[in-house]
């Protein structure tokens, strides 16, 4: 089975239908990519596996367990770890401890623990230091550790959502346009990065992203959705020359 | 390990214990060089329990960032609770026992009051706990001045009309009567008691903020939506925070009854809870050591002008001013950033000239 199965998946928003019969299969280990027009539907599906809105219709299956409708917070802890299109830092926590809140659940101790000291205290912050630290190396935001993250320029602001994202231990990453606002070096970066953290965690990558290049070059599945359904999927060569994601693109708003 | 090595936070930390070990030092030497006046000897107990009802309502409101205002409610029903239980207890149990015991059953009774309301409210978005805080303070306010409690050989009685309808017995003792509270309460709160207190207060909550609990609260009013992502469990790490805040400002309603001969509900009006809050801001949000710093300036300050009294009220306004203008004014708080990053480049320049050396 594979690690995330989802099945007829949809929600309305009033009339709206945003997204509707989606299903989805990610494997281990793999990247996918999800594209598609502005309104979509691309970060409602997001909204939706990680519980911020509860579908109408349909099943997430992760790991063989049922998580439709579950809370952000226990799908958290199920394995599956985000970040968003509008960047939501703990903007006035530093770097490094917003990558210690993404261990919340990882390393733990107790409120007492803290509060008196108790040698637990030390051994647990030294190991979340440790490997926050660690995390941060591999975006290059070491440096970066004790500045606020509002201090941060944008296109590092995205690197440590991710590294916040991967500090959950997560088995599956989604990220929500991680290259936007990123210049083409940048970008390329953090292309070799995805994919270096795809091969060192081991875990499946699904994201959305506007960037063609970064998207056909990076994800072995592409899904095109368009007005909330799925028009297209395949490898990119596939996705290019497909007439009705050319048509879907071209036609733009209209 | 030196002062210039340890992490940033703990190094502030000190400084805050610093100040208040200072504060404590040089009141003592006045003291006994005989330099007080009455007047500001009477004002070293309420200084400490503003410093501790600041610092408390700083955790909900600067760390958690939810806006409470119902403070004194929390510091009048720990003050009801804890001076009950002294002036039960204080003739027959050693006073130390006494006063540590009405202190921790009022600090645990406003830890109460604090989960009873925290539960409903912090499920709710926006300005409900706001609201909610505030009524709950004159709630309490109002039933605590209509509160008749008294006991006798057949048991505990109280009603909340007049003393006459408790129907005590001739041998029976009124505890609480209505507005005018409870009376006679022989004086045991100590400046040094205070003192404690604070530090008591400073070294839990500065912990918990530098902990993984206080990170999650942090994180939680930072970006709520995001702490869910990662796994916060937000209804209980808001609970935590109101609660530990609920418990110290019961604990400062003990310190600050159990100063005075007799204790009113009018006292813990919805004026006090803003009181404290004006402390917190002005003090700024989130800033522990800037609570201590506000609420003990601003409550001797207007006893210190007492001599100039024509002037006092107008002082202390623009000091209020002034303060706010310090902390809160982007382009003051700039200004200020400037000037501290120039000593650290300084500092860290000659630094750099002594390793080269
Ligand atoms: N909470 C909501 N209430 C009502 N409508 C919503 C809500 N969230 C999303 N929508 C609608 O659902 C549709 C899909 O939005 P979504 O944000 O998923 O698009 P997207 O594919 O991520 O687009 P973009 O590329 O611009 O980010 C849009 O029409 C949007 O207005
Ligand atoms: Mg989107």
């Amino acid at each position: 089975m594979a690690l995330l199965e989802v099945s007829n998946l949809g929600i309305a928003f009033g009339g709206l239908q945003a997204v509707a019969q989606l299903d989805l299969s990610v494997e281990k280990g793999h990247l996918y990519g999800l594209i598609g027009p502005n309104g979509a539907g691309k970060t409602t599906v997001f909204n939706m596996l990680t519980g911020v809105y509860k579908p109408t219709e349909g099943n997430i299956v992760l790991d063989g367990k049922d998580i439709t409708g579950k809370s952000p917070e226990l799908i958290s802890k199920a394995g599956i770890a985000r970040t968003f299109q509008n960047i939501r830092l703990f903007s006035d926590m530093t770097v490094l401890d917003n990558v210690k809140v993404g261990m919340h659940n990882q390393v733990t101790y107790n409120m007492w623990t803290g509060i008196l000291r108790l040698p637990a205290y030390k051994e647990k912050e030294h190991e979340m230091n440790r490997e926050a630290k660690k995390l941060l190396e591999i975006f290059d935001l070491d440096g970066e550790a004790n500045l606020k993250a509002s201090q941060l320029p944008y296109g590092k602001q995205r690197k440590l959502e991710i590294a916040r994202a991967l500090a959950t231990n997560p088995k599956l990453l989604l990220l929500d346009e991680p290259a936007a606002g990123m210049n083409p070096n940048e970008t390329e970066e953090l292309m070799q990065t995805v994919r270096s953290v795809r091969d060192q965690f081991g875990i499946a990558i699904l994201l959305i992203e506007h960037d063609m290049n970064f998207v056909m070059g990076i994800c072995e599945e592409i899904t095109v959705l368009d007005y909330g359904r799925v028009i297209a999927r395949g490898d990119g060569m596939t996705i290019r020359n497909n007439p009705k994601v050319i048509a879907a693109y071209l036609g733009g708003d209209d | 390990m030196s002062l210039k090595t340890m992490k940033k936070s703990t190094r502030s930390n000190l400084i805050t214990f610093g100040i208040v070990i200072a504060f404590y030092l040089i009141v003592s030497l006045m003291s006994v060089m005989g330099m007080m006046t009455s007047s500001f000897a009477g004002q070293l107990v309420p200084i400490c329990a503003y410093v501790v009802l600041a610092v408390s309502l700083n955790l909900t409101v600067g760390i958690l960032g939810e806006l409470s205002l119902g403070h004194a409610g929390f510091m009048s029903v720990g003050a009801f609770a804890g001076t009950l239980v002294y002036t039960l207890t204080f003739e027959n149990t050693p006073l130390p026992v006494s006063i540590l015991l009405s202190f921790l059953v009022g600090g645990a009774v406003a830890g109460i009051f604090g989960l009873l309301i925290g539960i409903p409210v912090l499920r709710l978005q926006g300005d409900y706990l706001a609201i909610v805080t505030l009524a709950f303070g004159e709630i309490i306010k109002n039933f605590m001045n209509a509160l008749y409690l008294g006991y006798d050989s057949t048991g505990v009685h109280f009603s909340l009309k007049d003393s006459a309808s408790m129907g005590l017995a001739p041998d029976g003792v009124v505890l609480i009567n209505g507005a005018m509270g409870i009376t006679g309460i022989k004086k045991a709160s100590t400046f040094t008691m205070g003192i404690i207190l604070i530090l008591l207060t400073l070294v839990v909550i500065l912990n918990l903020v530098n902990s993984r609990a206080g990170r999650a609260i942090t994180a939680i009013r930072d970006n709520e939506i995001a702490a869910q992502s990662v796994g916060i469990n937000i209804t209980n790490y808001k609970l935590m925070a109101f609660i530990v805040s609920a418990v110290f400002a019961g604990m400062a309603g003990v310190l600050y009854a159990l100063n005075f001969s007799s204790l009113v509900a009018k006292k813990f009006d919805y004026n006090t809870s803003i009181l404290i809050l004006v402390f917190v801001v002005l003090g700024g949000m989130g800033n522990i050591r800037g609570s201590v710093i506000a609420a003990a300036l601003l409550t001797v300050l207007p006893e210190l002008l007492r001599s100039m009294k024509d002037y006092r009220m107008l002082i202390y306004a623009i000091v209020l001013i002034v303060m706010m203008i310090f902390n809160q004014s982007p382009q003051i708080v700039s200004w200020r950033k400037k000037i501290t990053a120039g000593f650290k480049a300084k500092r860290a320049a000659k630094k750099e000239k002594k390793e080269a050396a």
